[in-house]
């Protein structure tokens, strides 16, 4: 039964990419979103009517067309149906600009021209990284990016961030392109090399959010990370998003989802990324395999 | 003949004894429904109905209608409902309710209507609630609709929030003839009718989505996914959207939490959380890839109508559910409907109990609760007797999720993007009770934003005094 909403507005897709495997991009219609949305706030999409709310951060935006892209990794049963829409096809449900703007944003232009920023993307972490620095490039701030993936081919956006990026780094976990190593080991190797950074922005998966603060601690640079923990609503009203920042709770969805990473509870967010791991990973099993999967491996009983 | 008077007598006798007790409603056994989310009470039939509202006397000073928030006349839908003219009753009631069949569920009718009630003196009220909902469900199965304006005024009012407040304010604002838009920040309409209260108590497709098309059938249009603050602010709404005044039923907003440790484990849930993937997302039902904890030992902490709620939800996922409350029975928030519910289908009452601390297993998940025992003392600044920790009474309850809820602070998306308009100490928006008028020009607010969380009725309540707030507003304008 169709459940009571504007049926005239429909969040188009009018691009869709897969830039290497599993990582896809699309151009969405969001005209609301589009004309508020900031570097650093993210979206909630939602397929179709049993869909689960989906948060993403915006990669991108296009006022004029009233566009927003956003990349997203096939995780889980959600993202893989998601994988499967074409041009023409719609979002049910496309909701934001949620959370707050980067902190750069705010600050003082002439003060920002004066910083050294250095952007440590992962992964599909890539994505929310470039409209942060697109936006300085075209206030004429150059920024030092490192970019780091497993290997070669699930590098994305290397064309994009080049074209925006003071210094490009690319470094791959296994050396099958540019530098061999994580993105810590390239951070250290740019600082021992003489170069000096005021300002950190790292965003990737949790695991390399928690070793790029920990390092940039002993370096003494102020870094800044953005989480992506589960959240229902994006509001504020489920608190699921809660993550401890030095001494106080916060929810991601409301006062973040930029936090001080020298301040981030990195191991207790990683465990509550956790929470519904078997449950999701069972539901994609499920209907990636239909009744063939019966839990027999014993590893999802 | 003389058959006929002794059965009519027979008959009139049975109904003086009987005048005195409500004709009693059937409910699903509880057993069998501790394990489904279908409907709990069943309803009146028309003939049940008729004789229950046939207990009416009729008060000149109807103390009924005191005792609704939104003034329905009650003793009028009566007299109508008592001669079987349903049709009739539930356009009275449509003038004063955009949500009967909702009201007929969950008002606390006991502390209204029906507590105020002259039958209630000498035997049970008039059961009100019950022939609400019976009018409601009997006219929305027959496809009757509330009636619409008579003529347009032409000009634009905004709600925010599709909830209770905003779907009562914007159905009377239609009624007057404005033209309504009310933005929705979630993907579904109805606010905490369908993200909050449960299917077993207020089912979604058949009570609320059709109350919803009432209302939109009176002209309100519904543009879903804006988060007012964020998407678009009021200001905009009001210099850039052309809307002449705007109301404000955004609702309650953030989880409180009690400040414990272990409190950020995996399987401590706030009770909006749990509740808004059993309800909005729609986990109640087992085809739901929605994922939620089920089964195990479910401790809810706190006493009121969200915590019997969280409780009987997750008892239905085949848990097994304790409510750790710290004061007793006597002072617990809920209603009374809710707590005998809940204790028939077998949720167990930990009552002057206190968590102060969750334990937590090597994998980051909830193991248990350290708890201490309480003892009542003198009455607080709330006027109930004040929990105190009892000496030496500490003990572990056992648990594997723990579902908080003890009430929410005020989301401050709106007030926080809203230049010029007032918050409190609370920092719940200003607001004057009987228009709803805020300090900004235009904009008027009402239900949990301004009072913080309460209850249905009362944010239908606000939403009423909003739109006639913003009709004499507009019409003095002009």
């Amino acid at each position: 039964m169709p459940r009571c909403r504007m049926e005239d507005i429909m969040y188009k897709i009018i691009r869709a990419e897969e830039l290497t495997t599993n990582i896809y991009l699309m151009d969405v219609e969001a005209p609301r979103v589009a004309k508020r949305c900031e570097p650093g706030q993210f979206i909630i999409v939602r397929l179709d009517e049993e869909g689960e709310r989906i948060p993403l951060t915006i990669c991108d935006y296009d006022r004029s067309k009233g566009t927003i892209t956003i990349v997203f990794q096939v995780v889980g049963a959600e993202t893989f149906r998601m994988a499967g829409l074409k041009v023409g096809d719609s979002f049910h449900d496309f909701v934001g600009p949620l959370g707050c703007a980067s902190e750069l944003i705010h600050e003082d232009e002439a003060a920002l021209k004066s910083k050294r920023i250095l952007f440590v993307a992962g992964g599909v972490g890539t994505a929310p990284v470039y409209p942060q620095v697109k936006w300085l490039h075209e206030r004429g701030i150059a920024a030092d990016v490192i970019v780091g993936a497993k290997n070669k081919d699930l590098l994305i956006l290397e064309k994009e961030m080049e074209a925006v990026a003071g210094n490009l780094y690319v470094t791959t976990d296994d050396g099958s392109y540019g530098r061999k190593g994580m993105v810590t080991n390239t951070i250290q190797e740019l600082v021992d090399g003489g170069k000096q950074y005021d300002l950190c922005i790292a965003i990737g998966p949790m695991i390399m959010m928690k070793f790029v603060s920990l390092l940039t601690k002993d370096l003494n640079i102020p870094t800044v990370v953005s989480l992506n923990p589960i959240m229902v609503d994006g509001t504020g009203m489920c608190g699921a998003c809660r993550v401890t920042v030095g001494e106080e709770i916060k929810f991601a969805c409301v006062d973040g989802p930029e936090f001080d990473g020298h301040l981030v509870n990195f191991d207790e967010a990683m465990k509550r990324q956790q929470i519904y791991k078997t449950a999701e990973g069972r539901a994609f099993l499920q209907e990636k395999e239909g009744n063939t999967h019966h839990g027999g491996c014993g590893n999802c009983s | 003949m003389a058959a006929v008077v002794t059965a009519a007598k027979r008959e009139l006798g049975r109904k003086v004894m009987d005048v005195l007790t409500k004709i009693p409603v059937k409910e699903q056994d509880a057993k069998k429904r501790a394990t489904n989310f279908d409907e709990v009470c069943l309803g009146y039939t028309l003939e049940e109905a008729m004789a229950e509202a046939s207990r009416c006397i009729n008060c000149k000073n109807a103390h009924c209608i005191e005792g609704c928030p939104v003034s329905i006349n009650i003793p009028a839908f009566l007299a109508k409902l008592k001669d079987g003219e349903v049709e009739a009753a539930y356009q009275i009631i449509s003038e004063s309710s955009a949500l009967p069949a909702v009201c007929g569920r969950v008002c606390p009718q006991e502390t209204q209507c029906e507590g105020v009630c002259i039958r209630g003196i000498k035997g049970d009220p008039v059961s009100i609630g019950k022939l609400e909902r019976f009018v409601a469900d009997w006219a929305c199965e027959k496809g009757i609709k509330p009636e619409g304006a008579k003529e347009k005024k032409g000009k634009k009012v905004a709600v925010i929030g599709s909830g209770p407040a905003g779907l009562t304010c914007a159905g009377d604002l239609a009624r007057m003839g404005y033209e309504v838009t009310i933005f929705e920040a979630l993907h579904e309409v109805g606010g905490v009718l369908v993200y909050g209260i449960p299917e077993f108590r207020l089912p979604k497709e058949g009570v609320v989505a059709k109350e919803i098309e009432n209302v939109k059938s009176l002209g309100v249009k519904i543009e879903t996914n804006v988060v007012v603050g964020k998407s678009v602010t009021i200001d905009e709404l009001m210099t850039e959207e052309g809307f002449e005044a705007v109301f404000i039923g955004s609702g309650a907003g953030l989880p409180k939490f009690m400040g414990i440790p272990g409190e950020n484990a995996n399987g401590v849930f706030s009770a909006n959380e749990y509740l808004t993937r059993a309800n909005l997302m729609k986990a109640f039902d087992e085809n739901s890839t929605t994922p939620i904890m089920r089964g195990g030992k479910v401790a809810v902490i706190g006493g009121g109508n969200v915590a019997m709620d969280a409780a009987r939800t997750a008892l239905r996922m085949g848990a097994e559910v304790h409510i750790v409350y710290r004061r007793s029975e006597e002072e617990l928030p809920a209603r009374l409907e809710e707590i005998h519910h809940a204790k028939e289908e077998g949720i167990i009452f930990d009552l002057l109990t206190n968590p102060t601390e969750i334990l937590v297993d090597e994998n980051g998940w909830v193991c248990g609760m350290r708890c201490v025992r309480m003892e009542l003392g003198e009455p607080d600044a709330s006027g109930r007797r004040r929990p105190i920790v009892k000496e030496g009474s500490e003990f572990v309850m056992e648990v594997n999720a723990v579902i908080m809820s003890l009430g929410t602070s005020p989301n401050p998306l709106i007030s926080s993007t809203t230049e010029g308009l007032e918050i409190n100490k609370w920092q719940c928006i200003v607001a004057d009770e009987e228009l709803g008028r805020t300090s900004k020009e235009g904009v008027f607010a009402g239900g949990d934003a301004v009072t913080g969380a309460a209850t249905v009725i009362l944010a239908m309540g606000a939403g009423k005094a909003a739109a006639k707030g913003i009709d004499e507003y507009l019409s003095s304008k002009s």
